[in-house]
């Protein structure tokens, strides 16, 4: 599994940066894996307000659905419009497709760190 | 004793010793001796064919079969062409299961993507489902649709069929939602009040077109100021009318949904009927139930296989807005095959003539002192009359082979159909005259 | 094949309706639809043999052996079909005057009788529709036993993570929560977990016996007592009634509801995928919370005469109208509803005469058949492909492939796929949950020694040409009209209809 040393990620398998004040927030390798071929993504809208541990969005494969949880509280300052034609980038490529950006974050849950994360993972095998 | 075990005893015993086991008790060694049924049930024998078929053929002759039907209310009693009886009844589509396995059932999931065509053409709608259980739990699962975390609350007209609304009240009291009536006026839905109703909490609103007492609402009028408020209009619509008909489409509604049993289905006392579902593309994934979607194998071949299915129980779990896992296929596929052999055109004359029938119905019995239109808009085959000793006239009725109109809120609720002839028509008006001794 | 619409010509049409034989009555002008509907233009001729052409890649149980699990395809008799084909049957309306359908009244009260004999219920409903339609209905009844009641707090309903996918979403539709008790090594409901769930705020539990992977949990009295003690309901799922029929009931388990499968246990046809029928049975102290008609309903009541919902609950016209105070429970006394009318009549008819002909012998001979068959066919694969669980089945059992694809790489689906090619419908695959690479086989009652070793030889012939030769297998079915199809593009990029060029 893919796991880049600069994010942080969840134990519910997002990942998550800081870019511009924003907090970027993705689903990672192990989560694309184990959903198989996406091909739906139902994402919030900008403007919509998000909490830690809620779900935001979810996303459908052919067989599952997964809801997406937040890692953080905010509002929703932009979505990826780009995974609504082309939901398969989450597979090809997790990390360099971001799900949404939030801004005005006021909680935060426990974040680990990539070989935390490897590790959470190795487990669940 | 009927049986359908093709196993001789010899045969049983050879099978218990391959198990290992002596006896039927040790196959089920796991049963506590305490609910082990040591008694035969307390029913009766069984039976060889021929005496069950007598049997069972006594209690049909105990139920009247009427020469004419002038009741609806939900049921109508349609012109059922010979094909449309024949072609459910081929054992490869009537003994199948759910066509999980797309290499071997390409013919079902064929029928049923086409199914999907038709209802999206009667309708105007973009996306069809495999067909639901009835009208009355499509028109639940349509309203649970709409709900979303802002808006939970589901406006019903009362002019919609008393068991479709009781079913829509039900599924909502399961989930602890709102359902409220909107109340009606002059035979539909009081515009007025529905403007007042809609909220910013409601979900969507639903209406019956025609609804139960006949009238065809003003639908497109309701649909926009439905949309104005920001909410969804669910329309539940008569098949056959809908050949002509404006279709839900063309009334701005979100989704369109209705009882199929017009399409061929027989009346037999409620069922299994069938009910459809179709949405504009935006709610597709919405969308409850089966639904058959085109794709390719690996040679590039045309395939037809169930899609979307994320969404279902068996995968969804709790989080499945509905648990909903068959339609009523072979009930779809009657449908598919009226509509086929019926065509557009024979579609459009059923429903002329039934319109014109109940008219010419309407016109005479009007004809009699004492007896009125309880409402003067525009209906389509259903109306509903004022009459006196109701009782009595369908008792005459009755006496001669005709059911007649359902008593209704102290009127009587007639229906026509394109199966009546005029002279049973005539006939009914003659015994009306009688019994009211005019 | 061709698509009905790439067949049609317009101008083609059968003659069906004679001309109309009274003045036409037109719609005004501003409510006809624009354009007519693109429905296919056909001759009877082409409408016949579509369809034919269609049945032709369609494969039914009457058609072959059929060891779908948890399914119960077992043969649909033919007289059955003839029985639910009497005009006596089809041409009665559902709102005709109660005496002029005493014959439909009997077949659903002596249908009714005989299945609450067979499962110790005291009261049954047909309305229902399907399965999942019924376990709606049975779950509602606890809710609203516990709604009228006043008793709130009850919001939780435990599930064991081997259920069906349909329990757990039913429990969401009666706005429960679900709660998952796990299963112990012998595949049965672990009685610790389960007594660290229960408490006050159970309302109920859902359970099947024998349970999804065809085991009889010989604990199912202490389960049952165990939660009536908690205060709450236990709910019957009875899918896997074929197993047990005639030998043990529900009722005497300790369920207080339960749901039936008609389509499966009572031998009525599956259609495709519907119509079925999902009677939901109750003992006595459930009875007031069953489904009925609004509008029939308002007949019985009105001495014949019906009654809208305008009429029945809201005030009369002219008057200022009041909304009515939206209640937890049932204010209004109306009885509630699944579906319209009294549902699906004539696959009851179906169901009563299959009950009539097996009658009280037949009943618990058929269960007993269908599990000494699972058990034969378990054992004469056995060897091959391994059961999950290794003992005494009931009426079904699956093979876990784990380890065997481990050994091979050939999947449950690769294995289940290359069965086609061999005339035999595949079971039911990756269910239950609990069980990795599953496959689960019923093959039923009604198969006959020598199909059932057939179908054991042909899956020792598939285990031993996945260690032999596992690529052909990879990409099976090879005989079929088409192979395994892209589902990923049809989820990705639905095409639901046939659009008009």
């Amino acid at each position: 599994m893919n796991t880049p040393e600069e994010l942080k990620y969840t134990k519910t398998h997002e990942w998550v940066k800081e870019e511009d004040g924003k907090v970027v927030i993705g689903i990672t390798d192990y989560a694309q894996n184990a959903l198989g071929d996406i091909v739906f993504v139902n994402p919030p809208q900008a403007g919509d307000s998000v909490s830690v541990g809620e779900a935001f969005c979810d996303v459908e494969s052919v067989k599952a659905v997964s809801d997406v949880l937040s890692p953080v509280t905010g509002t929703v300052a932009e979505v990826n419009e780009e995974l609504m034609d082309e939901p398969q980038k989450l597979n090809k490529d997790p990390y360099g497709s971001w799900l949404i950006k939030v801004e005005d974050v006021t909680g935060e849950e426990e974040l680990l760190d990539a070989a935390a994360y490897q590790e959470l993972c190795a487990k669940e095998e | 004793m009927g049986s359908y075990v093709p196993q001789t005893e010899a045969q049983r015993q050879e099978m218990l010793a391959a198990v290992g086991l002596k006896s039927y008790r040790e196959l089920y060694r796991d049963v506590p001796e305490e609910m082990y049924l040591d008694h035969p049930l307390q029913i009766p024998s069984g039976m060889s064919e021929m005496e069950v078929g007598r049997a069972v053929s006594a209690m049909a002759e105990k139920n009247t079969v009427f020469k004419a039907v002038l009741r609806g209310a939900g049921a109508y009693d349609h012109y059922i062409p010979s094909i449309v009886k024949y072609v459910p009844s081929k054992e490869e589509f009537m003994t199948a299961y759910t066509p999980y396995q797309a290499e071997i059932n390409q013919g079902i999931l064929q029928s049923i993507f086409e199914y999907q065509t038709m209802i999206c053409e009667l309708t105007g709608m973009d996306v069809s489902n495999a067909s639901v259980y009835d009208g009355a739990s499509a028109m639940a699962e349509a309203a649970a649709m709409c709900r979303d975390r802002k808006r939970q609350v589901t406006l019903i007209s009362a002019a919609v069929h008393p068991d479709v609304i009781n079913t829509v009240r039900t599924y909502c009291y399961g989930r602890g939602d709102e359902m409220r009536i909107v109340p009606v006026k002059n035979g539909k839905t009081d515009p007025d009040a529905l403007k007042e109703m809609l909220t910013e909490d409601v979900s969507s609103f639903c209406l019956q077109q025609p609804n139960f007492f006949g009238q065809f609402e003003d639908a497109e009028k309701l649909c926009a100021m439905v949309h104005e408020s920001g909410a969804m209009a669910v329309m539940s619509c008569n098949p056959i009318a809908l050949a002509i008909l404006k279709t839900p489409r063309e009334c701005g509604a979100d989704i369109a949904v209705g009882e199929c049993q017009p399409l061929g289905m027989p009346l037999s006392f409620g069922g299994p009927y069938a009910g459809y579902m179709a949405c504009i593309s935006k709610y597709m994934r919405r969308l409850p139930g089966r639904i058959v979607g085109q794709t390719e194998d690996a040679e590039g071949r045309k395939a037809y296989v169930l899609t979307l299915q994320a969404r279902e129980q068996h995968i969804r779990r709790e989080k499945a807005t509905s648990n909903i896992c068959s339609n009523e296929a072979l009930c779809a596929l009657t449908a598919s095959v009226y509509m086929a052999s019926m065509g557009p055109s024979g579609m459009a004359e059923a429903a002329r003539q039934s319109m014109s029938k109940a008219h010419y119905l309407a016109a005479e019995l009007c004809g009699i002192p004492g007896v009125s239109l309880r409402y003067t808009g525009t209906y389509f085959h259903e109306f509903l009359t004022e009459m006196p000793k109701i009782p009595e006239v369908l008792s005459a009725l009755e006496k001669k082979g005709i059911l007649g109109g359902l008593p209704l809120d102290g009127g009587v609720l007639w229906c026509v159909t394109e199966k009546v002839p005029k002279e049973v028509l005539d006939e009914t008006t003659a015994c009306v005259k009688e019994v009211l001794g005019k | 094949m061709k698509l009905i619409f790439d067949k049609s010509v317009p101008g083609l049409s059968c003659s069906l309706l004679p001309p109309c034989d009274v003045e036409s009555t037109e719609l005004p002008e501003e409510m006809k639809r624009k354009d007519p509907p693109a429905l296919p233009e056909l001759s009877e001729t082409d409408v016949s043999r579509h369809y034919s052409e269609l049945s032709h890649h369609a494969y039914g149980v009457n058609c072959g052996f059929y060891p779908l699990g948890s399914c119960t395809m077992k043969y649909n008799p033919r007289i059955d079909e003839e029985m639910a084909a009497l005009k006596g049957f089809t041409g009665v309306h559902p709102l005709a005057p109660a005496d002029t359908v005493k014959g439909c009244r009997e077949v659903l009260d002596t249908a009714g009788k005989y299945l609450c004999e067979i499962t110790g219920m005291s009261d049954m409903t047909f309305q229902p529709a399907a399965g999942a339609h019924g376990e709606f209905t049975g779950v509602l009844l606890i809710k609203q036993y516990h709604d009228s009641r006043g008793d709130s707090k009850r919001k939780k309903i435990i599930v064991p993570d081997s259920a069906h996918g349909t329990n757990p979403a039913t429990a969401a539709m009666c706005g429960f929560e679900v709660v998952n008790v796990s299963s112990d090594a012998d595949g049965c409901v672990d009685l610790e977990a389960l007594k660290a769930v229960l408490g006050e705020d159970t309302a109920g539990l859902m359970l099947t016996n024998p349970n999804t992977l065809g085991l009889f949990d010989e604990n199912i009295l202490e389960i049952t007592r165990l939660v009536h003690e908690a205060g709450g309901l236990c709910y019957y799922d009875g899918a896997n009634l074929n197993a047990v029929m005639g030998v043990v009931r529900p009722g005497d388990m300790g369920f207080d509801c339960i749901h039936l499968n008609l389509h499966k246990t009572f031998a009525t046809p599956h259609g495709g995928g519907g119509p079925g029928a999902g009677a939901v049975g109750c003992k006595h102290f459930l009875k007031e919370f069953l489904p009925e008609s609004a509008l029939l309903g308002s007949m019985e009541k009105g001495d014949g005469m019906a009654a809208s919902y305008a009429s029945a609950v809201l005030p009369a016209q002219g008057e200022p109208f009041a909304e009515p105070e939206p209640s937890p429970d049932n204010a209004e006394g109306i009885p509630f509803q699944v579906r319209s009318f009294s549902g699906n009549f004539l696959v009851v008819v179906r169901a009563l005469t299959y009950m009539m002909t097996l009658g009280k012998e037949g009943i618990p001979e058929a269960a007993r058949s269908a599990v000494l068959n699972a058990n034969y066919l378990m054992r004469k694969i056995k060897g091959t492909f391994e059961p999950a669980y290794d003992r005494i089945c009931m009426h079904e059992f699956v093979l876990d492939l784990s380890e065997f694809k481990k050994e091979t790489g050939i999947s449950a689906l690769d294995a289940a796929k290359t069965l086609i090619d061999y005339g035999m419908h595949p079971p039911t695959m990756y269910f239950p949950l609990i069980v990795h690479e599953a496959l689960m086989l019923e093959p039923t009652e009604t198969e006959g020694k020598e199909m059932l070793d057939w179908a054991a030889g042909v899956f020792r012939d598939v285990w031993q040409r996945a260690h032999e030769n596992p690529d052909e297998l990879h990409s099976s079915p090879h005989g079929t009209q088409i192979g395994r199809p892209d589902e990923v593009q049809a989820a990705r990029n639905p095409v639901l209809r046939w659009q008009k060029a």
